[in-house]
């Protein structure tokens, strides 16, 4: 009969010969291939000392950016909301009083911005579609907590740190991403 | 007097008592600790490394957690029996170390105390008595779980070790036949003075290391907890300590028959290339002890390396080379040492 493929191999029926059938030679054999992997490296890592590096697309947890003299990068466009496949985004728009314009770049900005992590599924359908380059997903990953409320997340635990009043803090959330070109 | 009671021999035996069931337990707690670590490295894992530096108190963590965990006695089972089968288990296991020689006499507060609990002439006798014993354990467990998962782990043990402790005793007897005394002590001292047993039987060793396999449940022969088979076996209805006492019964047998193999075999605490009579008393007797666990050491590591190579045999197997191969061979190496004994005494 042809055969259909050419990995075919033939089945031996032999009797076995003494030597098979006391077995011990084989059990020393296979002791000896599990004794050799004691030698081998291991590829486990012991994770929270020490972190694999992410590719530079990696998609974590959502961050709110601010430009470089710390005004809020966010106009409450609800873009990003409007993107979100799992509507985990909610926001509400606020306009910007006169002395504020150290705080918002813009005249109108997100007085309340939330996004519930339990729903978020991670895409980054919000970061782009942000027109500000306000929201941008970062490296950061695997949050934990006892209640369900404590995952959706207000702006206060969303915003990147102030460049300005904490630059290195900023520097760290920043990452080393490649920063999108901003549309003006 | 005949009744005058050595107070002193009764306080330094008790101690001795309190001191090597302590330590069987803690190098017990510390086998699991090593099981785990063992089959990490083995399968290029990094087992448990979390509690404590390097993981050293993670024995204490499973410990803790057995001892929180439900306590659940089924409701169709029989109370008595069911608490009696865990505690038998660990009872046997504990016991076997009553006649092992730990090591050589030591000088202390002017007096001199043998490292062993009880020398009886009949030891290894006792061993093979009170290793039998450790089948009750789990036979009355099984069958006051009331439960046929666990029934079928406990007969398979009832048969396994019934078996395999036919084989293991012929083969002992051919040893016997070549030390000429029953008692540990003894042996030991024969096999400081000349070479060490396995010299004179190899295949009765390979034979005993094969059944000590089977009598400690331990893959390739751990058919009564077969997982995959019989869900967890014997002990499928236990939990909280009860469990662990199981469990734990099997690390202590692990440990004990490694004592009694290297004490049988490798010169017990017999250090190698050392004349024990050039060093003081003191000495001599510690380091014989750490030769002792040294040895105890490779066996247990032995007893890990063959689980996490070897799969388990299916049950027909296991009867087959219990009754068809262990046997016969066990007979044969009987029969050529008593044929070679003769020859050269003739």
């Amino acid at each position: 009969m042809q055969a259909l493929t050419n990995r075919i191999s033939q089945v031996s029926r032999k009797p076995m010969s003494l030597w098979e059938r006391l077995y011990l030679p084989a059990i020393f054999k296979g002791m000896m291939i599990t004794f050799s992997h004691i030698f081998k490296k291991k590829p486990t890592i012991n994770y929270p000392e020490k972190k694999r590096p992410f590719s530079p697309v990696f998609r974590g947890l959502q961050i709110l950016n601010r430009d470089e003299e710390g005004r809020e990068n966010c106009t409450a466009c609800g873009l990003c909301a409007v993107a979100c496949p799992a509507e985990a985004i909610t926001m509400e728009a606020a306009e910007r009083q006169p002395g504020e314009e150290h705080l918002y770049r813009e005249e109108k900005y997100a007085a309340k911005y939330e996004i519930n992590m339990l729903r978020c599924i991670f895409c980054g359908l919000c970061e782009e579609a942000c027109p500000k380059d306000a929201i941008y997903l970062s490296e950061t990953f695997t949050p934990a907590d006892y209640q369900r409320k404590q995952f959706i997340y207000n702006k206060s635990e969303l915003l990147i740190p102030h460049p300005k009043e904490n630059p290195e803090e900023y520097k760290k959330a920043l990452g080393n991403r490649p920063v999108k070109a901003e549309v003006k | 007097m005949l009744l005058a009671v050595d107070l002193a021999l009764i306080i330094e035996k008790l101690v001795l008592i309190i001191v090597v069931v302590m330590a069987s337990l803690v190098i017990a707690m510390y086998t699991t600790f090593a099981e785990r670590k063992v089959a990490a490295v083995l399968q290029d894992r990094r087992g448990p490394n979390r509690a404590g530096p390097f993981g050293l108190l993670q024995p204490l963590a499973d410990g803790l957690k057995l001892f929180f965990k439900e306590e659940i006695i089924p409701n169709f089972s029989s109370k008595f029996l069911f608490v009696l089968g865990p505690g038998l288990a660990m009872l046997t296991a504990m016991m076997t170390s009553a006649v092992i020689p730990w090591g050589d006499k030591v000088e202390l507060f002017g007096r001199n105390i043998s490292l062993q609990i009880a020398d009886i002439n009949i030891g290894i006798l006792y061993v093979f008595g009170v290793v039998s014993m450790g089948v009750y354990g789990i036979m009355i467990g099984s069958w006051a779980s009331n439960n046929k998962y666990s029934l079928l782990g406990g007969l398979r043990a009832a048969s396994q070790i019934i078996s395999y402790e036919l084989a293991m005793g012929i083969s002992l007897i051919a040893l016997l036949m070549v030390t000429g005394t029953l008692s540990l002590k003894e042996m030991v001292v024969q096999q400081q003075s000349g070479y060490w047993n396995i010299v004179y039987q190899p295949l009765g060793f390979l034979i005993f290391l094969i059944c000590s396999f089977a009598e400690c449940n331990r893959t390739p022969f751990d058919l009564p907890e077969a997982e995959s088979e019989l869900i967890g076996g014997y002990h499928t209805e236990y939990s909280s300590m009860k469990l662990g006492f199981y469990l734990f019964s099997e690390y202590i047998n692990m440990f004990i028959s490694s004592v009694i193999m290297a004490t049988l075999f490798f010169g017990g605490y017999d250090i190698p290339f050392v004349d024990e009579t050039t060093l003081t008393a003191n000495t001599a007797a510690i380091l014989g002890v750490l030769a002792l666990m040294a040895k105890v050491v490779c066996f247990i590591f032995l007893f890990m390396w063959v689980r996490w190579t070897i799969p388990r045999f299916r049950y027909d197997q296991l009867m087959y080379l219990g009754w068809r191969i262990m046997i016969p061979l066990a007979l044969f190496n009987m029969l050529v040492t008593g044929g070679v004994i003769l020859y050269f005494n003739k």
